[in-house]
């Protein structure tokens, strides 16, 4: 089985913050890190790798230092990783991301399972995956919590949905995306670590993957971003006066209509 | 490219500041800019001395714009019922439709469909699309991405909504891609640009750490998902008038590869807290999982549901149904009381829209006093039972 697992490099979320008073992003530490969806896709493609044999191959789109994403890959049991970059990608939006993983793949050729995570927690979107498989023209599933049971020609997979989950099957080729719940990532072994260290990262340029330079990066892309700015603050603060005895009562007053 | 004037440029390394991706450093005085920018233009407007300039190329428009008239709405219908954020979307969709002086559009898609299309006219649909099949009776993303992608070709709306709920944002992004059309995840904002009428699309980004405003100006439809309960359904009118279009796209539209077994109803719809008009929401101040047990008993007294912070759902304390927040659910009640939360800006994303926001929180500079309209500063121990007491004795009264 050839399993493409689909990954993409994030600031974490966690540390980035507005400070309070220049309303400005407050950066300092801020460390890249994989998706942490893609960090589960990847965990399944190994699984089932190691399931019905195969190779599992992980690819980013994204600037050079992206490479370490796929370095962390190989060491947690991807077989090789391929690095498409290129400046002209720079500013890419989910559909100009899309038809860039669609050529490269191309160009890589074959696969019968593309696995992505839910989104990516930079723009939170989720469009990349079903926007790559409809490329494909391949058949997809989104959100899978659980895949239950799996061979080396199709799988039938739970896909979460808003009130409970779905049961679906699929025949290869097909992508799906994957949310938390479906696995325990592993930590990577030593030998993993030093297979990464050695691995030979394949790099694809917009040349290489022939693509054409009006679909790609920000002039391929149908959305653009014309403005950003803090978010709005709801209200005044407004704390109560008195005792706290006399507080709960003010609230009491307020609260008494929806008894 | 962005291209930094060295001229102009003086230094000040505000736009270092400004960029969400770390990507200009000032050296030797000067900005630079780095691999990591991704042109998002954060910069460029914060320049002081516009010494930054983001060159782009336009993209190729290639198709007459102005043939596509109408804006659509994606309604949601699942097991004999109609997803509550259709009206809401229906809702802002009839005033973007008035002002651009066009017809509001509904899709429905499913089997067994009822008199559904008939509830779409009373929520404010002009026209209702219909497409009435067996192979439509469950949710498939290739068969309900290539039936709408077909009647968006067929009529060519100039706007297509669809709420960010779990089917959504599934095939949504499919009909983009397949119509190569701009769409735009989640948005809290739509409205119309005066001069040409673009849809302006406003949304969360970096985790709900800034706001964006996304414009597609090259390609039709301009598409966008909405979270549910962010938009107001207008006012149900039984009398409205309204046409119904039954559709019938060819029949190898309707064939799909994924093959449905079951579907599995779970906790998530017992818990529903979209649909409560009051939530009593706990946060770590609440310290151990045990604090839900006087938050619920603060909750019967209101009739209130419970809902919680991402912060106690990952520890563990309650589950995911119940958060609110950016990755939890969006929640618009009459009252939202927040115990022992600090409303950092991801939890606040989900609950703004609440009519009346009260707080309990004994940090006084906790930003969750920022939105509320009643905080009290203090211990939520002292406070709540007291509370509950109080607000049984007033009941009683009335
Ligand atoms: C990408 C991303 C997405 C996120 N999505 C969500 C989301 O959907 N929903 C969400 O909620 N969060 C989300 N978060 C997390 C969010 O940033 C906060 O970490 C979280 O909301 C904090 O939860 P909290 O307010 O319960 O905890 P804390 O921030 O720890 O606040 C606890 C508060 O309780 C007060 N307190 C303590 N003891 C008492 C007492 N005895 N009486 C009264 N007050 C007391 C403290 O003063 C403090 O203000 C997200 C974060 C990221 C990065
Ligand atoms: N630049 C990229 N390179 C490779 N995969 C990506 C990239 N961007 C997004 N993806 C994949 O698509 C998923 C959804 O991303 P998004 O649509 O950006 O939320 C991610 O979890 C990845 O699996």
């Amino acid at each position: 089985m050839k399993i493409i697992v689909c990954m993409k490099q994030v600031p974490d979320a966690k540390d980035v913050r507005l400070d309070p008073v220049t309303n400005t992003l407050a950066r300092e530490g801020v460390q890249s890190i994989m998706n942490p969806y893609d960090q589960h896709a990847l965990e399944e493609a190994v699984r089932l790798k190691e399931a019905h044999a195969g190779e599992v191959i992980a690819i980013t789109m994204g600037p050079p230092q992206a490479e370490e994403i796929l370095r962390q890959a190989i060491s947690c049991g991807a077989d090789s990783g391929v690095l498409v970059s290129d400046r002209a990608f720079a500013g890419a939006d989910t559909w100009a991301t899309a038809y860039t993983l669609e050529h490269a793949l191309k160009k890589i050729g074959g696969f019968d399972l593309i696995l992505c995570g839910k989104q990516a927690i930079d723009g939170d979107t989720a469009q990349v995956g079903p926007g790559l498989a409809t490329r494909l023209g391949i058949p997809y599933v989104t959100c899978v919590q659980k895949i239950r049971e799996s061979s080396a020609t199709g799988l039938v997979a739970e896909r979460m949905m808003d009130d409970g989950y779905d049961l679906v099957a699929l025949d290869y080729p097909a992508l799906l995306t994957v949310v938390k719940d479906i696995n325990e990532p592993r930590v990577p072994s030593i030998k993993g670590k030093m297979k990464a260290k050695k691995a030979e990262i394949v790099r694809l340029s917009a040349a290489d993957i022939e693509a054409d330079p009006a679909c790609i990066g920000l002039p391929g892309s149908p959305t653009k971003v014309v403005n950003v700015f803090p978010p709005p603050s709801r209200a005044e603060r407004s704390v109560l006066q008195g005792t706290l005895d006399e507080q709960i009562d003010q609230l009491v007053e307020k609260l008494k209509v929806y008894l | 490219m962005l291209k930094i004037n060295e001229e102009v440029c003086i230094g000040c390394a505000i736009c270092e500041d400004s960029c969400p991706f770390g990507a200009i450093k000032v050296v030797d005085g000067l900005a630079k800019v780095g691999d990591t920018c991704t042109l998002c233009g954060a910069c460029v407007e914060s320049c002081s001395v516009e010494a930054l300039v983001l060159e782009v190329a336009k993209r190729e428009v290639r198709d007459d714009l102005s043939t596509w008239k109408g804006v659509w709405v994606f309604c949601e219908y699942r097991r004999g019922e109609l997803a509550s954020v259709s009206s809401e979307l229906l809702g802002i969709g009839r005033k973007l439709a008035d002002q651009r002086q066009v017809q509001l559009g509904a899709v429905l898609l499913g089997h067994d469909l009822g008199e559904t299309a008939s509830l779409l006219i009373g929520h404010g649909a002009d026209r209702v699309y219909v497409v009435d099949d067996p192979a439509l009776q469950e949710f498939r993303e290739d068969c309900y991405a290539r039936v709408t992608t077909f009647l968006i070709r067929e009529y060519r709306p100039e706007i297509v909504l669809a709420g960010a709920t779990a089917i959504g944002r599934s095939f949504i992004p499919g009909v983009a891609t397949a119509l190569n059309a701009g769409l735009t995840a989640d948005c809290t904002k739509l409205e119309i640009r005066a001069g040409d009428g673009a849809l302006l699309q406003t949304r969360p980004a970096f985790g709900g750490n800034i706001m964006a405003t996304i414009v597609c100006e090259s390609s039709r439809p301009q598409m966008a998902t909405v979270r549910p309960k962010v938009m107001k359904a207008l006012e149900f009118d039984a009398s409205r008038k309204g046409e119904v279009v039954a559709v019938n796209p060819p029949a190898d539209l309707l064939q799909s590869r994924v093959r449905f077994v079951e579907s599995v109803v779970g906790e998530a719809s017992k818990v529903n807290i979209q649909d409560a008009d009051i939530l009593v929401s706990g946060g770590r101040g609440l310290e151990t999982a045990k604090g839900f047990e006087l938050l619920r008993q603060l909750a019967d007294v209101l009739g209130a549901k419970v809902s919680a912070s991402r912060a106690v759902v990952d520890a563990g304390w309650i589950p995911y149904p119940h958060q609110v927040g950016q990755t939890g659910k969006t929640v618009a009640p009459k009252l939202y009381i927040a115990c022992g939360i600090s409303g950092a800006i991801q939890h606040v994303a989900g609950m703004q829209s609440a009519e009346i926001i009260v707080a309990i929180n004994r940090d006084a500079n906790a930003s969750i006093f920022n939105v509320a309209d009643y905080g009290i500063v203090g211990d939520l121990y002292e406070i709540i039972p007291k509370l509950i007491v109080k607000l049984e004795g007033r009941r009683h009264e009335s």
